[in-house]
């Protein structure tokens, strides 16, 4: 064994223990920082996240074995110190928009934001325009149709009484 | 041979559908009632022809016909007749045969009512609810058979209306059996409950229709159709808070209502449906409004056509199942088409329908209902959007998202607020004309009760604003009400000289609809409060507790003291945890969360899902709701426990009931005559709120 291929082994060896070491520090010294999030604390983050595989079932309350998992996953990065914003974007990056509670506020997805405003307004000026506009009374149209409406009335009311005399 | 009599009657009451279309539409246009009675007669004979046909699928899942996928699907050997027999409902095929069924029940019964001077408008009626018959009927036969068997073929085994070339019957030896969340009371009586209010709605809706069609564009229709959407109402508003009451017992996430699409379909049409009770007093009493009342009607129809198109196509869990599935876009295609027609009627007769009188005062009653049919149609709105939203952004975007409660809440909560608040105006304000000042005078005393009480509420219960207004709004609601209910109490009792219950019940009795609203008006305070409760004050905590460890939330605490494992005798695990109950240092009962494990009796190596069912302890105070979340079989320590404390949530259920009470009042076929027309032509005739 030549000095260099000795030293490129070295190398190798010491490029595999920080690896190993880089990889195990996610877990293993963020369990000795502190105690174990609680259940409340990673509740209270999966209450916001909704599962990434079943319709609509928040992640707090999903009682399947994968949603078990994405809460221990919760409590794992918990452990590790990053933040609320953090884990939830850590989410959305891996499952996609879907597992927020609402749609980011981004692109397309603005319609769901500006248009119940916009309805309401709307809502008010038709109202608004209904009510001025019946407040013009309508006379002619109104007896013309009641008129013709009685006519067919007292016809039949006429026939009717013929029937049973 | 007993499936295909089954099918074979469902066959025969299609086309028993289809001739009462056919019979009613020239009858109507040739002006024969010969035509017109055969068409009835017609529409009478889908009624038995259903029962027989649902007869036969109870009889094929009450005796374990494994051959029959559908029985398969839904029914196991283990589960109890009851549950076998409402298993009819718990699967995609039968629930749409019950609803044919339903639909087929009331379709007969309105046409056996005495017709007389509304002759006209039978053909018409019979067109429309045999259409909407024969629709459901089509999607029965053809694309989700109940009477479907299993046959071996070189293909495998498979579900054929019509047995292959080859194909051997197959028979399973047990049942997949009925999905468990479906096993409770709740469940079993929900559905109908929901259907019954979605198909008397039809009724309403042929009528409208049918007045249309006729040129009898007056209120002669309303009025004849307005037990049927109170009715409807009740029938779909009780569907509505059983499925509440069940999600809260059996979803184990400590609420009732989650914003769910699901939830939402059976929520549109009772918004519409509440709009229109509301709306349809207007034009009964101001000849106004005819326009809005037909579109409310239309849209109410196509929303629970749509609503059962929501849960049944497969569109939620994603457009493209949607585009799958054979009946999704035959319901829309359904739903499109008649709500073209139905609004092209409406355009054709729009001349017709002009209003009667003027709307004078922004303050008036039929003004305030008109702002009332605003808010519920932007909810309304605010629901389609949400619902709808997701599966846009799927088509277009590619990327799901999802609409959830926060986003509902935010915007949902200020139009209720506002709804609330017209609840206490609008008793007070006269048909006709209204002023601030009349308005001011029959307010002010509820206003100083209100205040009294969120001053009593900020000082002793809570500091959150959004609490408080909500509080205040509820509290000027029912002090307006009972006012009202006093005030014309006293009148009677000195007008008539009668003890004050009497003049209490004959007042009541002589404008059921009136004061039988005004109880629903104080039943949704009830409700009102129980929401904000629950909404804004819910304590939840969560821990792994050994046997004798105890945690503690909102005055509570709770103590694990054991755990048992059995198996029920229905053929499901059962895990009960036993937790002590103490508030403060007295001792008050023992609780039992349990957690049932359901397994696939045709794959038993498979859990269905688990099952997690609270132990509740319910006082007017709060609900305390306990779930066992998990547990270790290994060790006698590590049970999870979840703990809600539900604030008023209570008032939620008992104002139910009073809803219950409050619709029967305003509903019930009672000897009161008739009214033909209660209208007055001159404001100044206008019966006041001190009337």
């Amino acid at each position: 064994m030549t000095a260099r291929t000795a030293s490129r082994a070295f190398l190798l060896v010491v490029a595999a223990l920080l690896s190993f070491m880089a990889a195990s520090a996610r877990v293993l010294p963020a369990w000795a920082q502190g105690p174990t999030p609680s259940d409340d604390a990673v509740n209270a983050i999966a209450k916001q996240l909704y599962c990434p595989v079943c319709e609509n079932v928040p992640l707090d309350v999903c009682p399947t074995e994968a949603c078990r998992q994405w809460r221990d996953l919760i409590r794992t990065q918990l452990a590790e110190g990053r933040s609320e914003e953090e884990i939830k974007q850590y989410f959305v990056a891996n499952y996609g928009a879907r597992v927020l509670a609402e749609p980011p506020r981004s692109g397309w997805n603005w319609l769901v934001y500006v248009l119940p405003p916009a309805m309401i307004l709307l809502g008010s000026w038709i109202v608004l325009r209904a009510f001025k506009s019946s407040t013009r009374p309508r006379q002619a149209s109104r007896t013309s149709a009641a008129q013709g409406q009685e006519d067919r009335y007292v016809a039949e009311l006429e026939q009717e009484l013929k029937k049973r005399t | 041979m007993v499936p295909e009599f089954g099918y074979g009657i469902l066959f025969v009451t299609f086309l028993a559908t289809l001739y009462s279309v056919g019979a009613a539409a020239l009858g109507g246009l040739r002006r024969s009632p010969s035509m017109v009675e055969s068409a009835r007669r017609g529409m009478m004979l889908t009624f038995p022809l259903l029962s027989i046909s649902a007869g036969v699928l109870i009889y094929l899942l009450v005796n374990n016909r494994f051959d029959i996928s559908f029985v398969y699907e839904v029914t196991s050997r283990s589960m109890p007749t009851y549950l076998k027999v409402t298993a009819w409902w718990g699967g995609q095929a039968g629930s749409l045969l019950f609803w044919s069924w339903l639909l087929a029940a009331f379709a007969s019964a309105v046409t056996l009512r005495k017709w007389d001077r509304d002759r006209e408008f039978l053909p018409w009626v019979i067109v429309v609810a045999s259409t909407t018959l024969a629709f459901f009927l089509m999607m029965v036969i053809f694309f989700e058979n109940p009477f479907a068997r299993y046959f071996q073929t070189s293909a495998g085994v498979a579900a054929y209306t019509i047995p292959p070339a080859g194909g051997v019957p197959f028979m399973p030896p047990d049942g997949r059996g009925l999905n468990p969340l479906l096993r409770h009371p709740g469940m079993v009586i929900h559905p109908p409950m929901l259907y019954l209010g979605f198909v008397s709605f039809v009724i309403p809706y042929a009528f409208a229709i049918a007045a249309l069609v006729t040129g009898r564009t007056d209120d002669r229709w309303i009025r004849l159709t307005r037990r049927w959407a109170l009715w409807a109402w009740l029938f779909l508003s009780f569907g509505l808070v059983l499925g509440g009451r069940w999600a809260y017992d059996v979803l184990g996430w400590g609420g009732y209502w989650g914003w769910d699409p699901v939830e939402i379909a059976a929520f549109m049409p009772w918004l519409s449906g509440t709009a229109f009770l509301h709306s349809v007093m207007i034009q009964e009493k101001r000849g106004l409004l005819k326009h809005w009342n037909m579109i409310l009607i239309v849209l109410t129809y196509a929303l629970v056509i749509f609503g059962t198109f929501l849960t049944r196509s497969g569109v939620l869990s994603s457009v493209h199942a949607f585009a799958q599935s054979a009946i999704g876009p035959l319901f829309f295609g359904f739903i499109g088409a008649t709500f073209i027609t139905s609004i092209g009627l409406i355009i054709w007769r729009w001349p017709d329908l002009h209003g009667e009188m003027e709307m004078s005062s922004m303050l008036s009653r039929e003004a305030l209902f008109l702002l009332n049919n605003l808010l519920f149609m932007l909810v309304l709105a605010v629901c389609f959007l949400g619902v709808l939203f997701p599966l846009a952004s799927e088509l277009v975007t590619g990327q799901k998202v999802t609409v959830g409660p926060p986003w509902y809440e935010r915007i949902n909560a200020p139009l209720f607020a506002a709804l609330i608040f017209l609840m206490g105006v609008a008793p007070l304000s006269a048909w006709g004309h209204s002023t601030l000042r009349t308005l001011g005078r029959g307010i002010w005393k509820a206003v100083i009760v209100a205040t009294a009480v969120t001053v009593g509420l900020y000082a002793t219960y809570t500091k959150n604003v959004t609490a408080l207004i909500g509080f205040f709004l509820i509290a000027l609601v029912v002090a307006v009400t009972l006012h009202e209910f006093w005030r014309a109490t006293r009148a009677r009792q000195r007008a008539q000289q009668e003890p004050f219950p009497v003049a209490l019940g004959r007042l009541v009795g002589r404008d059921r609809r009136r004061y039988g609203g005004y109880i629903v008006h104080l039943s949704m305070m009830f409700m009102a409060v129980g929401i904000l409760g629950i909404e804004i004050f819910q304590l939840e905590t969560q821990d792994t507790l050994a046997t004798g460890e105890s945690i503690a939330i909102g005055g509570y605490t709770l103590k694990y003291e054991e755990i048992a494992e059995f198996s029920h005798k229905q053929g499901h695990d059962v895990i009960r945890a036993v937790v002590g109950v103490y508030e403060g240092d007295s001792y008050r009962g023992q609780l039992y969360p349990r957690i049932d494990y359901y397994y696939d009796p045709a794959n038993p190596a498979e859990t269905v899902q688990p099952m997690t069912i609270p132990g509740q302890r319910p006082t007017l105070k709060d609900d305390l709701y306990v779930l066992l979340i998990d547990w270790q079989p290994a060790t006698s320590s590590g049970a999870t426990f979840k703990a809600f404390v539900n604030p008023l949530v209570n008032s939620l259920w008992l104002g139910s009931f009073l809803f219950l009470f409050g619709v029967l009042v305003a509903a019930w076929p009672g000897s009161e005559p008739e009214r033909l027309s209660a209208r007055v032509g001159k404001p100044a005739l206008q019966p006041t709120a001190a009337d």
